[in-house]
This record gives C-alpha cells, structure tokens and sequence, in this order.
C-alpha cells in the first residue's frame, strides 16, 4: 500500500492492558463512539495524523480499538467481532497494520493473543505497557531481543505520560513501507494439512493460521458465502477435523513456545515483590466484613452523588430551560407554532438535558471503579448472592443506581459480559424506585396517611416509603429469578474472570467515559425521547376543534380564567379523549378519567404526574403540593359522594407507579443498549401488566 | 485426583487436565495450562467464587468452574 491512502490500524489487546489508554492518548477527543451494526458491542473509531519524520507529509490515520480479548477465538460476541475485523480481508474495518498491547508485567497471557495475531501475517507492532510496574519489580526485558524472535518491531510505551507514542506513529509509517513477513510462531499447519491448504487455495490466503482460523470457524465468519460455508464444511467432515482439539493443541504449543521466549528475553530478579499491594488491598477489600462494609460506603457514596449532589446542576438546568421557554414563549407570536416549540420540543429537550447530571455522577464513580480494579473485587464478593436470582456480581451497580435513575442504570449495564445476565439487569433495572417517583409517592402517601401518624416510634408516612422501596428491590430481584428460567442464552456464561492489580485511575479515561456517555445519551436515545414528546404534546395540546371553540367563547368576557381554561382544553384534548376511552379498563383499579389523563401524560416522565393532576383539579400553583392535595381530597366520587381518594385508590395508584414502565426516556435507553424494539417491548408489557394486577389486586381487597 | 474446587487458600499444585472441554480452552488461553503451577489466593466471603495465581496474575472463577480443572497437589 502507499502512504497516500488512509491507513487503517486496530489495536488489539487483553482486558485491562492498557489498550482504552492508549487510544486515548492516540486520538484525544477525536474518537467516534457507536455500535457495531446488529449487536451492542462499543465501536470505538478515532483518527489522527502521523507526519513523517523525512518527507514532512501528514499521513491520515485510523485507529479501531477492538474489544478486549485473550485469543482470537470468539466465545463471545466482542471477541466474535474482534476476530472477523482481523481474519477477514473483506471487512471494512480490517486493519493494513495492527498494534498488540502487551502487557509487560503479564507478558506470558499477552503473548498469547499477540503471536495468534502476527500469525494472521499483516503487520503488527508489539507495544509493550505497563513498563513502569515491572522496572519497580526488577524485573528486565531484552526488547531487541523479543522483535528479533518474534520478527516485529516491539515499542514500550506508558500511553498516560505519553512515553513512546511518537515512536509507535513512527513505527506504523516504517511498518507500512517496508514490511517483510515473520516466520509463523507457531506451525499449526500439520494439525490440519489438507483442509488448511485447499482454504488458503479457495480464499487465496497466505498465512497459514488465517486458513487454521477460518476451518475452526467458518460458521460464524459473515464475509463467506453460503456455498463456501458449506464446502469447507463437507470438506472438514471428509478429513474428520475436530477444531476443539486442534485448538488446543494449538494453545499447548504456543505457550510452549512462549516459554521458550520468555526464558530467553526476560529476567526476573530472585526475590518478586510482585503484586504486594494488591494483595494487601486484597486481604482488606474482599474481607467477609470489612470488604462488604466498603462496598456499602462506596454504594452509599455513588447514591449520594446520584441522589443528592446531582440535584444542584439538575435544578441549574431545570431553571435554564424555565427561563428559555418563558423567553421564547414571549418572543414569538403565540399560536400554534409558539406551543409546539415551547411545549413540545424545549419541554422534550429539558427532559433530555436533565439527566446529564445523574449519568455524568454514575460513569465518574463506574470509571474509577473499572479503572483501578477494584470492581472485579465487587463481582468478586457478590457474586454468589445474586447468581441465584440469574444475575451476577456485575449486575449490582446497575441494580442499586436503578434506585436513582433507570437511564444511566441500563447504560451502566453495558459492563456485564455475559448476555444473558446483562439483559435479565436491564429488564428488572427500572422496578426499582427511581426518583422520579418520589414526587407521585410523596403526593399519594399524604393523602393516604395523616403526617403524625406513628407506628411504634416510626412516622408512619416514612416506613409507607420506605415500604416501596422495599416493593421495588424485591419485585426487581423476583422477576430476574422467574426471567432465569424463561431467557435461553446463546453462549454460555463464564465467570472466569481477570482480577487486576489496583491502580491509580487515569483521568483523562474516567473523564472521556463520562463525556462519551452523555454523548451517546443525548443523541441515540435523544431522538426518540424528543419525537415522543412531540407526540404527547399533540395529544394534550389538540382535540376536535369545535369543543375547543366551545371553551374559548364560553370564557371569551370572562377574566383570569387560564386555569379554567386549561382545565378543559385538557379535557377535550385528544389525551382526554384516551383518558376517558381507557376508564372501563382502569375503574376495576379504582382510577378514573381524570387519572387516565395523567396515566397517558405521565409517560412522557413519571414526576409529570402531579403537574397533570394539577392541571385537571384546576389549581393554579402545581409546585404547591398541599394544594394539590386538598383538592383531590375535597374531590367526591359522583356516585357514593364520598371522598374519592380513599386510601384504597391511593394505595392502588402508587402501586401502579411502582411497577408500570412510564418513563420514555427509559424505553428509549433500553432500545438503545439492546439494539432491537424488542426488549423495550417486552420490557413495557410486562411491567404493565404487573402494575395492572397489582392496583387491582389492593384495590378489590381495600374497597 | 482433586480438583481445584478441593484445595485451601494457600495451598500449591500442578494442572493435570480438564473434564469440560469447552471451558478447557478457555482456560488454557488465559494461561491454565497442564502442567503450569496453580495457588489458591483466598476465597470469596461466602466461600465462592475462588481467586488463584496463574502465570503471575489472578484469576477468579466460580467453584463450579473449578471443579472442571484436576490438579496434583504439591505438599
């Protein structure tokens, strides 16, 4: 190839190598972050430009960080995407050059997956991480000596104090001019004579291993045909292949030969202080109390910021859209135009922007937890906990910020491996008690307990919601037992698991995690939330235009009659008109057309609740929880003429927030991280119908 | 022959071979080899899952994966 065109270079590498602080010193800020197409694995682009030390021409680059793997035989889905970009010449994102991360102070691991790698025969260079731990430890490596052996070139690096980021630049601009193939490092050939030759004759392949590769996984590689598919798969049957073996046998001989390698170019000092700290940390952090004592102040430490330090910048944003719609609102001419931005879109937008705070808080305390290792500790002590309820050790971060928001909850469930338990967490993650429904619990309970009421020494309202919590965690945990049975995994779960040495976490990685997550927040789930915004806002704003005149002339001489106004136009809106078409459904729950409208608003975010409510009661200050509540209390049920709101509605309604999937923005997430319409589906029918049963469970026993 | 689910933390011995096929090759990728020296770190709280040195790192692992790997033990 030529330095003219784009060169595209991959970096491949074990978990925690090292590999994300690397690209991150490669390409800053100028990463592209998405999805692969069809499945949820991070795509992570990021391009640069190398100048060349002679010529002083810039070279355009192209960096892919490759999910993290320990060989290139994909078990996984990110090690499946992994394999296809390297064994694939056809694949867009195959690379002209590859850099393997090695880390130096697991050298033997890391050699692994790097000699399978320059097996492949494309260019690779050897980045040698971690450098700074093992000179600590005395241990030495002869680096002229393992390119020599390995037969490419091999470059320590320390990707956070940016040490040898310019020589690896230079090494891809030399790699690409003059490459010259290494010897295999392992001949796999023999394992497979025949089958081997007659794919590398088929694909015209040159390396050895590639074809190895391809007749151990022909089945999942997308860029065979049908008919080649079925060729090498006749063919493997005619000369009794058995890949499970030859792999490995492939496995033993490559680590024989890394021995071998290792003897020659490392020296260990006679007495290791290797991993000392660690294991000190260790003793204290997976302690069977002190560990689990950590843990809860970290948990607690994350909820706080969550929950609590998040409210400031929350209110800050709040306030900001308050004061833009009250501005664009008195700018443009009012109509419908007016309503659509102010009400639909700047209101949608508001909703979006405000979560930024809560996800920036999470992914800062998820990064640093990744970061320094410790939590796979956290996997590590509670695993055993929730693998009976079909979660894992992974899943109780999301699980516990689920208490806060479902959003940045559902993301956060990205760093479970195994699919099947990361889908169970993002399906039970919003049952537990967001904070969104505190506003409709803190109305609801008001109305249902009087404020002085105790029960022992405890204030009765507060053990109501503490109650629901409770009702939240333990729903949560049930149905990820009953969704155990039910979800059939394609791949089988692992627990096998890397614990890394603690480090300091890098900076600039923790404050890139949180930028790219809010990014892929506001823009893929952003969409959506915006587009259904604008559908309810249509809903509530519009209805059969004669009824709307009807209102209009009826308080066309009458002054400060807006709450009155709006009182009916909500009534008469198409919202109103589901709302009074759905109470058939809903009576048996004890809820009537009024709380229809707010079931239907509400989706929108659940707090909208109390703001809906306020609107159809007619009162004018809906910040005023008292008001609110006075009159729904003062409200009588047509038929009995009693109060309406008895504790048994009451107690119905709050159990229907508890379980019932109304947020949008959630849904939305949920499509996101699971790349398909059906989780969110599924998700929303079942959460429905647990609320449904629920409210009418409570309120056919308590009326 | 024991497997690795049966030794103690502290406790020294030699890989011998694997009973699941499947997660044999995982493991051997990731450094358990027959043959390469294994040493039980600690034990979760609840007594599972294990943590052990393998190649000089550590590897956790579920007692049910464990009982997959036999293992001669060194006194």
């Amino acid at each position: 190839m030529t330095l003219s065109q784009k060169i595209k270079v991959a970096l491949v590498g074990n978990p925690n190598s090292g590999k994300t602080t690397l690209f991150n010193a490669l390409t800053g800020l100028n990463q592209k972050v998405g999805n692969f197409p069809g499945i949820t694995v991070d795509k992570k682009v990021g391009a640069c430009q190398i100048s060349q030390l002679a010529s002083k021409n810039k070279v355009d680059t192209e960096f892919i960080d490759l999910p993290g793997t320990y060989s290139l035989y994909p078990k996984s889905v990110d090690e499946s995407v992994t394999f296809q970009i390297l064994c694939d010449s056809k694949n867009e994102h195959h690379p002209n050059v590859n850099i393997i991360i090695a880390d130096a102070s697991n050298l033997k691991r890391s050699l692994c997956l790097a000699t399978q790698v320059i097996d492949l025969n494309t260019p690779c260079i050897l980045a040698l991480s971690m450098m700074d731990l093992i000179t600590a430890d005395g241990v030495e490596i002869d680096i002229d000596l393992l390119s020599d052996q390995l037969g490419i070139p091999v470059v320590p690096i320390n990707a956070r104090k940016k040490i040898g980021i310019g020589n690896l630049k230079q090494a891809i601009i030399k790699i690409i001019n003059d490459f010259e193939r290494p010897s295999c490092f392992v001949d796999i050939k023999n394992l497979a004579p025949e089958l081997i030759g007659n794919i590398q004759n088929e694909l015209t392949l040159k390396s050895d291993y590639n074809a190895f590769q391809i007749a151990c996984n022909y089945k999942t590689i997308t860029g065979l045909s049908e008919k080649e598919k079925s060729h090498f798969e006749g063919l493997a049957k005619e000369l009794k292949f058995n890949p499970k073996r030859s792999q490995a046998t492939e496995t033993v001989r490559r680590y024989k030969a890394i021995d071998k390698l290792i003897d020659a170019c490392v020296k260990y000092p006679e007495f290791s202080k290797n991993n000392s700290l660690t294991h000190k940390l260790d003793n204290i952090l997976t302690h069977p109390i002190l560990g689990f004592g950590i843990f809860l102040a970290i948990l607690f430490l994350i909820f706080q910021a969550v929950f609590s330090w998040s409210e400031y910048p929350m209110e800050i944003i709040d306030n900001a859209f308050a004061q833009l719609s009250q501005f664009v609102g008195n700018s443009l001419p009012q109509g419908a135009l007016n309503s659509l931005i102010v009400d639909g879109i700047i209101a949608g937008l508001g909703g979006i922007v405000i979560f930024i705070p809560q996800i920036a808080f999470l992914f800062a305390f998820i990064a640093i937890l990744e970061d320094t290792g410790y939590m796979s500790r956290v996997s590590f002590i509670t695993d055993k906990l929730l693998r009976g309820f079909g979660l894992s050790g992974r899943s109780i971060i999301p699980l516990l910020s689920g208490a806060a928001c479902a959003i940045p909850a559902v993301m956060s469930a990205r760093t479970i491996p195994n699919w099947k338990e990361r889908i169970i967490t993002i399906m039970v993650v919003p049952l537990m008690s967001c904070a969104a429904r505190l506003p409709v619990y803190t109305l609801l309970i008001s109305m249902m307990i009087p404020a002085n009421q105790k029960w022992l020494i405890f204030n009765l309202q507060g053990l109501t919601m503490m109650g629901f919590y409770l009702i939240g965690f333990v729903s949560a945990i049930s149905i990820a037992w009953i969704m155990k049975y039910i979800l059939k995994s394609k791949e089988r779960g692992y627990f096998v698991m890397e614990m890394p040495t603690y480090k300091v976490p890098d900076w600039k990685t923790v404050g890139l995690t949180i930028f790219e997550k809010v990014k892929v927040f506001l823009i893929d789930a952003g969409k959506i939330i915006v587009a259904i915004s604008i559908v309810l806002w249509g809903l509530s704003s519009y209805g059969p235009s004669d009824k709307f005149q009807e209102i209009e002339e009826k308080y066309q001489y009458s002054e400060n009659a807006e709450v009155e106004i709006a009182s009916e136009k909500l009534e008469a809106s198409y919202a109103g008109i589901i709302g009074k078409s759905i109470e058939p459904v809903i009576s048996p729950l004890g809820f009537d057309w009024r709380i229809g409208i707010s079931l239907i608003t509400s989706f929108a975010a659940r707090e909208v609740f109390v703001g809906t409510m306020s609107t159809i009661y007619s009162v004018g200050d809906a910040d005023n929880t008292k008001s609110i509540r006075e009159k729904l209390m003062s409200h009588k049920n047509p038929n009995t003429g009693e109060a309406f709101f008895t504790p048994a509605v009451a107690l119905s309604l709050m159990l229907f927030y508890a379980f019932a999937m109304q947020c949008m923005s959630t849904l939305a997430i949920v499509y996101r991280e699971t790349n398909s319409w059906k989780w969110p589906i599924i998700q929303f029918i079942y959460m429905s119908l647990l609320a449904y049963l629920a409210s009418f469970a409570a309120y056919q026993l308590l009326s | 022959m024991k497997n690795l689910s049966n030794l103690e933390p502290g406790e020294k011995a030699v890989i011998d071979s694997f009973s699941d096929k499947e997660l044999a090759l995982k493991l051997m990728e990731m450094g358990c080899l027959p043959g390469e020296r294994i040493y039980i770190e600690r034990k979760a709280p609840l007594g599972d899952p294990i943590a052990v040195s393998i190649s000089g790192y550590l590897l956790s692992m579920r007692k049910s994966e464990a009982k997959t790997i036999f293992v001669n033990e060194i006194k």
